[in-house]
């Protein structure tokens, strides 16, 4: 990896006083011209979402006729409500999206990386015909756009019953991220120390002991990163959703009803502003609480299919 | 470990049989009583839906440890020698399989359908003429190249000036968290998002849209100054062609995020002994900066550049969720979902994908050429 966030650098480099001299000495000092142009690229960066988010807040009949910041240089005057929020959770299918992409983006992350690191274990630490060939073609399916498995697999599943089914979706999303999960995986997994095997072995464990009990914990770094980015993508994915799940209500996820709610954006305005919340909220959260390992999952996932 | 008696093999072997087949009976009722309409008729239907999620994700999640579980018990079940040789399959071909059938059958399956999924007596070609004769889907073509020349180009610049910009003030981190943030944002959240920044309402009335409200304000400043005669706000996702060019803003706004964190640490990277040789050879900061930091971390560019490129080419949700490809804003990808439900063409739909993917392969070897190389992912 060399992708570092700052406390990696810092880490790294050798040991002069952290930060201090660069900034210091004389000519580092920020001009305004640095400050003000990254100022502006953050204004320009938050201002979308922080509109939205003010709207949600902000009852229909102000949204729809006066803009976001009307309420904010007069907060006083704004009748602040959470009256969408409530509306969209319990009328609208919010609620059952919301548990639905629960139930799609769990296993869709759970299975892939399973499979992955028993793939990757076995691709790094054990002996068999086929080896390299399988590996290859494995990784080499990296770059194959998911677009190209659309027809044939749809076909499968209309004929199968699978349309629909969280199954045939996890399994969607299963297939689509194991290249990636693969690739990232052996990359890590191929650079643990022999030792460990041996010792374990001589100690009578069997590759599947060594692979529950050593590899898997050492591996949670790597496993985090692809879990959070797997996750993620899932979540947010609205593809996939759209050609093997679809758009009813029993099993439509957040984006395919918010994307709902916009095709009928006439009477549900201000609906649409805290449903789009709704479906941020979790990507967000993580985002906030993991930044490090979120951005490491990012980056590294970055070359998906 | 050969050393076990014939009655014990048999019972273990018996043992891993009943295990996978109670697993596999297990997870089949399971997904059973998934399937069913209402779950449990008694709960009120929220808890009902709960219990149904609680199912499903302990399911997806035990079911898969379950069946290695079972799949490893079975093989132990072998004598030694038989075991040594089949292990490395239960390893690895559960995801062989999987890729196998998600993606290897199916592209082998796209690019024989679009060559033969034709009307009678056409050549194998007749989808690709077809397309290449289309006005339409000539018009996608076009809108992709100007997606790919504008914001994989776009998102580097300004990834690249605000790293610049920012490794040199103190609130660092958390100036580029809130660039950084969109990248955690669905293409559908970003399409609702900023309908509310191009939101427009007709002159004379208070525009509720950040963009017009901005336009339109800064318009009558120069109306007042005499320079403009009038100003009238802008339908922006409506007016050709500068719809397209406001859907691509929404990609870029998406995209710098990522550009910014993976060109920072390409910064960060660079060693301060040529910054400062240069400094003390009387280079300015604008100098050093083009002369020495951009030429270094040039591998870090391409990455980036050729990553945000294959993304654009993929581009759909954002274009079918806001304009429908309607307008002219149409791409491949969205001409290929509408083929393939819409029009149930499945021979044009194909096409289109294999379309997709001869743009994307060359881009995506020189990705990971130099992923490899610069050691990002691995």
């Amino acid at each position: 990896m060399t992708v570092v966030t700052d406390k990696d650098t810092t880490i790294e480099a050798t040991p002069k006083p952290k930060e201090v001299r660069r900034r210091r000495d004389g000519t580092e000092k920020a001009s305004w011209f640095v400050r003000i142009a990254v100022l502006i690229i953050v204004l320009m960066w938050t201002l979308p979402t922080l509109g939205l988010f003010v709207n949600s807040f902000r009852p229909s009949v102000e949204s729809s006729t006066t803009g976001w910041w009307t309420s904010l240089l007069d907060p006083f005057s704004t009748d602040w409500t959470l009256s969408n929020y409530v509306n969209v959770l319990t009328s609208g299918g919010m609620f059952d999206a919301l548990i639905n992409s629960l139930i799609v983006a769990i296993p869709a992350t759970v299975i892939p990386i399973t499979l992955a690191a028993f793939a990757a274990f076995g691709f790094a630490w054990l002996r068999f015909r086929g080896r390299g060939l399988l590996f290859g073609v494995l990784v080499g399916l990296l770059v194959v756009p998911l677009q190209l498995s659309l027809v044939p697999l749809l076909q499968i599943y209309q004929g199968t019953g699978l349309t629909g089914s969280f199954v045939g979706i996890w399994l969607a999303h299963t297939g689509f991220g194991l290249p990636l999960a693969v690739f990232l995986l052996y990359g890590f997994i191929s650079q643990l120390p022999q030792d460990i095997f041996e010792s374990a072995y001589i100690d009578g464990a069997s590759p599947y002991t060594a692979f529950t009990k050593l590899v898997l914990p050492l591996s949670v770094p790597a496993l985090a990163s692809f879990a959070i980015f797997q996750f993620l993508w899932v979540w947010n994915d609205f593809l996939v959703a759209l050609v093997f799940l679809g758009t009813s209500s029993d099993v439509a996820v957040l984006p395919i009803e918010l994307a709902s709610i916009v095709g009928s954006r006439g009477e549900a305005y201000h609906l649409l502003t805290a449903a789009a919340f709704v479906s941020m909220v979790i990507p967000l959260v993580m985002f906030l609480a993991l930044q490090r390992y979120f951005v490491r999952g990012l980056l590294s996932g970055s070359v998906k299919g | 470990m050969d050393t076990m008696t014939s009655n014990h093999r048999v019972m273990s072997i018996a043992r891993a049989i009943v295990l996978m087949a109670t697993t596999l009976a297990a997870l089949w009722l399971g997904l059973n009583f998934l399937s069913q309409e209402t779950i449990l008729e008694g709960l009120p239907p929220n808890a009902s839906k709960l219990v149904q999620a609680l199912i499903a994700i302990v399911l997806g999640v035990a079911g898969i440890w379950a069946l290695f579980y079972a799949g490893n018990t079975m093989l132990e079940a072998f004598p030694a020698k038989a075991r040594d040789t089949l292990r490395p399959y239960l390893f690895v071909l559960p995801a062989v399989a999987v890729v196998g059938l998600y993606l290897i059958y199916p592209t082998v399956g796209t690019v024989v359908t679009s060559f033969t999924d034709i009307p009678e007596g056409e050549s194998f070609f007749y989808n690709y003429a077809d397309a290449f004769t289309d006005q339409e889907v000539l018009l996608n073509l076009r809108n992709n190249m100007i997606w790919l020349l504008i914001a994989p180009a776009a998102s580097v610049v300004i990834g690249l000036a605000f790293a610049g910009l920012v490794d040199r003030i103190r609130l660092e981190s958390l100036a580029k968290s809130f660039v950084f943030m969109p990248l955690a944002i669905s293409f559908v959240g970003a399409a609702v998002i900023w309908q509310f920044v191009y939101a427009w309402k007709p002159p004379g009335q208070p525009q509720i849209g950040t963009l017009n409200a901005f336009w339109v304000g800064a318009g009558e400043i120069l109306v007042g100054m005499g320079i403009l005669t009038e100003i009238e706000p802008i339908p922006w996702l409506q007016v050709i062609p500068v719809n397209t060019l406001a859907l691509i803003a929404i990609m870029v706004w998406l995209q710098v995020g990522f550009a910014m964190v993976v060109l920072s640490a390409a910064i960060k990277g660079v060693p301060s002994d040529l910054t400062e040789a240069a400094r003390i050879d009387g280079a300015n900061e604008r100098q050093i900066f083009f002369r020495i930091t951009i030429p270094s971390i040039r591998g870090a560019l391409l990455v980036v550049y050729t990553t945000i490129a294959i993304a654009v080419l993929k581009v759909f949700d954002l274009i079918f969720v806001t304009t429908g490809g309607n307008l002219d804003t149409s791409v491949i990808a969205v001409r290929m979902y509408q083929e393939m439900f819409r029009f149930r063409n499945f021979g044009a739909a194909t096409t289109m994908a294999v379309i997709l993917l001869v743009a994307v392969i060359p881009i995506m070897f020189v990705n990971i050429r130099n992923l490899r190389r610069q050691g990002i992912g691995a």
